[in-house]
């Protein structure tokens, strides 16, 4: 009985204790506020370059490595954008360019002065099993084959998307039923597919170009929006589960980051867009139409008060890391040309003002 | 069925034993069934867990082994400028990536041509240099001669190695050379395996073959040490109230159904309260195990409750009214006995919360513990991720060698839970009493 009773009375010690240091230790972090690592916050595309540039950095200097995370390029903004000091980030990534609503907001909340770095461009694929048919597709197939509603011969006049297989949609394709895996609506990939080669598709069609002026809504509406009658299946966000599904589906197609496409080339294969293969070369003069740039931006007002931004900063835009043959491209990271390049390095070294 | 049975008992009169008898057949099968699907519902469960245990083991084995890379590296004081007596700064400064690559291109000379080189340089991982650099950092003696060292081998040639690349057939991960370095290497006897301790000393890193589960690791335990203390003197705190102390009224009705209620509320919801009242109000640090901590604690608080509530209802009554009737006061009687009587019972109940709180990543993502972080936290405050989190950013990796990792980083959670569930069914039972 009496170790029982010892031990109930230690606890109601330990209740006392624990309370007592828990109220000391709240008081004492809301008082001495202090950061002296680098917070980055933003896009999960920009995410696994960012954080590569992180480690080395960690390790290379004696800062510590910079804390990242992956909120998506819109928290990310949020987050960025919410004020200065300690408590807030002082990047945030982005796999768009910033909006000009974002960038109201943030000076709304007296972020003055931000710096951008546009790091590199990243394409986005639209693949298969190796072994399965080579499909080569135009953005009009693949905004045929995607969209919730399709035009007509007639103009002006839109029905629900009759496809079922690729050669309905263009002869040239094989006959096999429209299977496409993709990323879900909160994804910057699914974003910028339907940006890039949706709209690039719908385009093609001169009424609804024509729309675009008169009814911006309707344009958006008849480009950006994907089936949602099984063809085009939400598949998460997580691409190596894409390519995994793709493996055991050989007649699917899957979308994805080119850096996944890189990593996986034994597995899967891009399909060519517009006549063009995704590989590094094409997106890095543009030919592949599929691509986006990619960006961060800095808050001026934490440079100098947050230990190693600068640093950071000079590790990132240095030539071995964003560079032609720089590490980066190791990953993935379409690298930029000469001019772009240089530009970015004079905006760095220089803290240059962003202005929209 | 009424009718059959009036028309039996009309036509024949069957006495109750043999109606019994009759029935007893049917009344066994139904035991008999009853006790198969039983049995085999047993079975389903056990070999689904089964197959994913199998599954997580055969995927995470070859993360346990790590492929180096014997090289004699030239560490003369010529070559490194500078000696064994030099200053740690100056030791640090030196150019190892390019010892390294002299290294490599020593052991091949026949590779000439520029993009023949940066393949012959990713055989090593790009982190190997900080590596010799450490090492070297903590052993200057190394400097002034040529040393035979092991260097991390990179994740693709990693791959390699183990045989997890078919090579037989076409395969486009790979170009030849990559493939005959590996064989010369190989023949060389310079290619060795030997268990991953890396992988249980380094916290995370963008390179599979560097990667470490230490920082998720330690995380873990500080956020699940802040929940715990946190929790559990509350959570037993508000059950003995409730159960011993308070009045029968609406007002206590009402704070019990709460209660329950809170039991059911989304974890994500709890993330969103943190990040509001704890970052935003508080403004304690970001991504610390002291704000997950307390997140989780809010979230285990009513499942601690209803556990502990029902193990101290559980005490028999008999015993608290024998404590009073010897003289002890009420506070003294719930202490001193059903406390104690009822402790394996709120010990189990806090268990089973504390594991759930480890396995959560959901309001963690709120208060951005989903997060790259390399460093190990050394304090509540500094910023921190747990294992799950650790699985789910390793299992959205492109590189391939994050696959192995990721199997790994859930055994380890896996083990982790055991562990803590073993420790559960050992306290139980030496506190268990039988009445």
């Amino acid at each position: 009985m009496s170790p029982i009773i010892n031990l109930g009375l230690n606890t109601m010690k330990k209740i006392k204790s624990t309370l007592l240091a828990l109220t000391v230790a709240a008081s004492f972090n809301a008082s001495s506020a202090e950061r002296d690592y680098i917070s980055i916050v933003g896009s999960s595309t920009v995410y696994p370059f960012s954080t590569v540039v992180a480690e080395r950095f960690g390790k290379s200097t004696d800062f510590k490595t910079p804390k990242i995370e992956s909120t998506g390029t819109g928290g990310g903004m949020k987050l960025f954008c919410k004020g200065v000091g300690v408590d807030t980030a002082d990047i945030t990534n982005a796999s768009r360019r910033i909006k000009s609503s974002e960038f109201e907001m943030c000076k709304e909340n007296g972020v003055d002065g931000i710096v951008e770095v546009l790091i590199g461009y990243d394409g986005i694929v639209i693949a298969n099993a190796i072994d399965s048919h080579d499909f080569k597709l135009s953005r009009k197939d693949l905004f045929l084959a995607l969209a919730k509603e399709v035009p007509t011969d007639k103009d002006g006049e839109l029905v629900a998307n009759p496809y079922k297989t690729w050669n309905e949609v263009n002869p040239e394709l094989p006959a096999i039923a429209i299977e496409v895996l993709g990323p879900p609506p909160t994804s910057g990939t699914r974003d910028a597919f339907v940006e890039l080669a949706m709209e690039g598709g719908c385009k093609k069609f001169d009424w609804i170009k024509a729309t675009k002026d008169s009814d911006k809504n309707k344009y958006k509406s008849i480009c950006h929006t994907i089936r949602e009658d099984g063809a085009y299946i939400e598949a998460g966000e997580n691409d190596n589960l894409i390519i995994q599904k793709l493996q055991k589906n050989p007649d699917a197609l899957g979308i994805f980051g080119f850096s996944f496409l890189d990593q996986n080339a034994d597995l899967v294969k891009g399909s060519l867009v517009d006549g063009s293969a995704p590989e590094f070369e094409t997106i890095a003069d543009g030919s592949y139409p599929v691509s986006r740039p990619l960006f961060f931006y800095v808050k001026k007002a934490h440079v100098g008060k947050i230990p190693g931004i600068k640093e950071f900063l000079d590790e990132f835009t240095s030539e071995k890391s964003m560079g032609e043959e720089g590490y980066l491209t190791d990953k993935g990271l379409i690298p930029l040309g000469g001019d772009k390049y240089q530009k970015v390095v004079d905006d760095v070294q220089n803290l240059n003002d962003l202005s929209l | 069925m009424w009718s059959e049975n009036t028309e039996n008992s009309m036509i024949s009169k069957i006495s109750n034993t043999e109606k019994v008898k009759k029935s007893l057949k049917s009344r066994y099968l139904k035991e008999k069934i009853f006790k198969f699907v039983g049995l085999s519902s047993i079975f389903v469960a056990f070999f689904f867990l089964l197959i994913l245990l199998s599954d997580v083991m055969m995927k995470a084995f070859p993360a346990f082994i790590q492929t180096k890379v014997e090289l004699e590296l030239d560490l003369s004081e010529e070559n490194t400028g500078v000696s064994a007596k030099s200053d740690i700064k100056e030791i640090k400064d030196v150019d190892y990536r390019k010892i390294i690559r002299e290294a490599l291109s020593a052991e091949f000379p026949e590779v000439k041509k520029r993009a023949e080189k940066k393949t012959m340089f990713s055989i090593i991982s790009t982190g190997a240099e900080f590596q010799l650099r450490d090492m070297i950092v903590d052993n200057p003696q190394l400097i002034g001669s040529k040393q035979k060292i092991e260097l991390v081998a990179d994740d693709n040639f990693d791959a390699l190695a183990k045989g997890q690349i078919d090579l037989t057939g076409e395969q486009k991960r790979f170009d030849d050379l990559t493939i005959n370095l590996y064989k010369e290497l190989d023949e060389k006897g310079k290619v060795n395996k030997s268990f991953n301790w890396q992988f249980f000393k380094t916290g995370d890193s963008r390179e599979p073959e560097q990667a470490g589960i230490k920082g998720a690791v330690i995380g873990s335990l500080y956020t699940i040490l802040v929940t715990l203390l946190l929790s559990f003197p509350v959570a037993v705190a508000a059950a003995i109230y409730l159960e011993e102390f308070a009045p029968k009224n609406r007002f206590i009705d009402f704070i019990e159904i709460n209660i329950n209620n809170l039991a059911a509320v989304p974890s994500i919801v709890f993330g969103l309260l943190g990040l509001a009242v704890f970052i935003n109000f508080f403004s304690l640090p970001r991504s610390a195990p002291l704000v997950g901590g307390i997140v989780l604690s809010l979230m285990t608080l009513p499942t601690i409750i209803i556990a502990a509530r029902s193990a101290i209802k559980a005490v028999p009554p008999s015993l608290r009214e024998a404590a009073l009737g010897l003289g002890a006061s009420k506070m003294q009687t719930v202490f001193h006995h059903v406390f104690p009587a009822a402790l394996p019972g709120i010990l189990t109940g806090t268990i089973i919360g504390m594991a759930q709180a480890l396995g959560e990543t959901a309001p963690l993502l709120m208060i951005g513990m989903v997060a790259f972080i390399v460093d190990i936290p050394q304090a509540i405050t500094d910023p921190a991720t747990v294992l799950p989190v650790q699985v789910f950013l390793w299992s959205d990796s492109p590189e391939r060698g994050f696959l192995e990792k990721t199997s790994a980083a859930i055994l380890i959670l896996i083990l982790f839970l055991i562990a803590m569930n073993a420790l559960a069914i050992y306290l139980r039972k030496k506190f268990e009493k039988k009445w």
